[in-house]
């Protein structure tokens, strides 16, 4: 998107939350590892085409790279994630909620 | 009447505050399945993600400031920090990994500007977490296509006589502007020299302060 046109540079400024702060933990963890490169979250974002990057928020698009990429590296499958995420949702519906594996 | 306050404010005339506990979103919840898999695959641990948490909250822009400072008062540091960028900064601390770290000197008739037009790459180790504005669309664009247009929005107006220079930055290199020292520091010492040294400067959106 380098020389598009666009607005003004938005001044606003957010700090991040917890969940964001640990996607990037996840992603800075994970390429340590070895399981991908910021080449492969890069592709990944690529990939998404231009309307996510007005939909979706920084980490939203992260996230969902670093989750593609580790599927890809074998880290778990598909089917691992669905019934993972079916899990983490019926905990609760706030993040602090879903987040307590012990309940 | 105490009911007659407008819908956004609480019971006790405050202004409601965005808070951590509004519905759970779809990415939340893929992000703390992907979290719990990783552990349970014993791929990370808790302990690690909480570490590596806290080591990026402690990482902020008074260490970049630091480094400038130096190149301003140590003819020899500025030499080794132009020569191999994340090895200078790697000896006080600041550990950039496998990256290039690429110095760039600003001078009176030259100013240099730093943006990511791919996603946000960004000196992480110098000036901890890129501020919102860098990761925007608007910034990226329009950095690269009418910089000094830009700049003129973070307050810096450069005369047509100073060269800009555009540095994109990659996933393997990274750059940090080192500002033009202001007038009358003669006499500072690194500390308050370094206290001078903005978080913007680095990026190339502002200039050091004047003491």
């Amino acid at each position: 998107m380098g020389g598009d046109a666009a607005g003004p540079v938005p001044t606003d400024q957010h700090d991040f939350a917890l969940w964001e702060k640990r996607v990037d933990a996840l992603m800075v963890l994970c390429s340590g590892k070895g399981l991908f490169t910021v080449d492969g979250l890069r592709r990944v974002l690529e990939d998404m085409g231009e309307e996510s990057f007005e939909t979706m928020t920084y980490y939203e698009r992260w996230i969902a790279s670093v989750n593609q990429n580790l599927i890809e590296a074998g880290a778990y499958t598909t089917a691992e994630l669905a019934t993972k995420m079916t899990q983490v949702q019926a905990r609760g519906d706030t993040y602090g909620e879903a987040s307590d594996a012990s309940g | 009447m105490p009911h007659d306050h407008a819908d956004h404010l609480s019971p006790s005339g405050h202004p409601y505050r965005p808070d951590d506990d509004h519905p759970l979103s779809y990415w939340q919840t893929l992000e703390i399945a992907v979290r719990e898999l990783l552990v349970e695959k014993e791929i990370t641990t808790a302990a690690d993600i909480a570490e590596q948490i806290d080591a990026m909250d402690a990482r902020n822009p008074t260490m970049g400031a630091q480094v400038v400072a130096r190149y301003w008062t140590e003819p020899e540091f500025a030499t080794a920090l132009l020569a191999d960028g994340a090895k200078a900064t790697r000896e006080m601390g600041f550990d950039i990994g496998p990256m290039k770290l690429i110095a760039l000197p600003n001078r009176p008739d030259l100013h240099n500007i730093v943006v990511c037009t791919l996603c946000s790459c960004y000196p992480r180790n110098l000036l901890g977490l890129p501020p919102d504005w860098y990761k925007s669309r608007a910034y990226r664009s329009r950095t690269v296509r009418e910089p000094r247009k830009v700049l003129a929005e973070f307050g810096v107006t450069l005369p047509e006589s100073t060269e800009v220079r555009v540095h994109d930055s990659t996933a393997d290199m990274r750059y940090i502007v080192i500002p033009n020292r202001p007038a009358r520091t003669e006499g500072l010492d690194q500390a308050a020299l370094a206290a001078l040294v903005t978080r913007d400067s680095m990026i190339g959106t502002g200039i050091a302060r004047t003491p």
